[in-house]
């Protein structure tokens, strides 16, 4: 067993308003910032052990599929480091 | 006929729910939903709130609480089941019904009064109702856009599971009168276990006790009589 680190990331599909992104892009905006766009997402960073880089990436992804993402409006990816 | 109004952690909606129904006629009960549905259950409310302080998503959490899979089987057996405001994005995360609600497009939390129009009456909850009747409800959320792919949502609406959109007083729907963004203007939508099943994000059970004022809730509620 190994340690490793799966980094999940959530984002919106595309095509999917982002009313926060938004107002935070605005926001900047308003700070003085030039930006052409803003997009957010939602990382998650799990520590677990796993037999391998491939398996710790499998629990990870039934984990956003289940839980962490919702397949409706969301796309999300998954990376795995030893930790 | 006892509907179970389940009570999760952050649930704020529960006692005025079990009072709206039993104002007309309905036995309900306040269910924890670390507990088991009782076993002479005819109806379950999932109820408006903060379960679990919307963390993740609204409604994320409280899905996959033990008893969701009590209320999975339940709805699947025809037992009817009403999600109401965080009660819908439960139902929705849960996939007791189809889509997602999520950030209002203003990106602020809402509490006002606003139109729908009855999309179908031909269910348990608008049955009390002709179509294109026009109710009025109060939403009070921040997470309330119904988002779905857009062949999921021509499907829905050739399929007549749209229950409610929301609209102008005289039932036109208008961007104007779309009050959080949802797509077509969606406010309520029925159940994959069929017309049973329904959640929608207006509040009827605040609009049904008549010493408060208008009762344009009471038709929806009285969705769980036989």
């Amino acid at each position: 067993m190994t340690d490793y680190t799966a980094t999940v990331t959530v984002r919106l599909k595309s095509g999917v308003l982002d009313p926060e992104a938004e107002t935070t892009q605005q926001a900047l905006e308003r700070l003085g910032f030039e930006l052409a766009d803003l997009r957010s997402t939602d990382r998650f960073e799990i520590d677990l052990d796993a037999e391998s880089a491939d398996a710790a990436a499998d629990r990870a992804d039934e984990m956003a599929e289940r839980l962490l993402a919702n397949p409706t409006i969301h796309d999300y990816e998954v990376a795995v480091t030893e930790r | 006929m006892t509907v179970a109004v389940i009570r999760f952690g952050g649930s704020n909606c529960d006692r005025d729910t079990v009072q709206a129904l039993e104002s007309l006629g309905i036995d309900a009960e306040l269910i924890w939903h670390e507990d088991s549905l009782p076993g002479d259950t005819d109806g379950i409310v999932l109820p408006g709130g903060f379960s679990y302080g919307d963390y993740l998503r609204a409604g994320a959490m409280a899905a996959h609480s033990p008893i969701m899979d009590e209320v999975r089987d339940a709805a699947e057996a025809g037992t009817p089941v009403l999600g109401i405001c965080n009660g819908a994005q439960v139902g929705c995360e849960s996939s007791l019904t189809p889509g997602a609600f999520t950030t209002n497009e203003s990106a602020r939390f809402q509490c006002e009064h606003v139109h729908v129009r009855v999309e179908n009456a031909d269910t348990p909850w608008t049955r009390q109702f002709e179509a294109g009747e026009v109710l009025e409800l109060p939403i009070a959320h921040g997470e309330g856009r119904f988002e779905i792919e857009d062949e999921r949502l021509a499907a829905l609406e050739a399929d007549d599971r749209v229950l409610f959109r929301y609209c102008e007083s005289d039932g036109t729907v208008t961007p104007e009168a779309n009050p959080n963004g949802s797509k077509h203007s969606v406010a309520g939508v029925t159940g994959e276990a069929g017309d049973h099943v329904a959640v929608l994000m207006p509040h009827p059970e605040r609009v049904t006790l008549e010493d408060i004022g208008p009762t344009d809730g009471q038709g929806i509620l009285e969705g769980f009589e036989a």
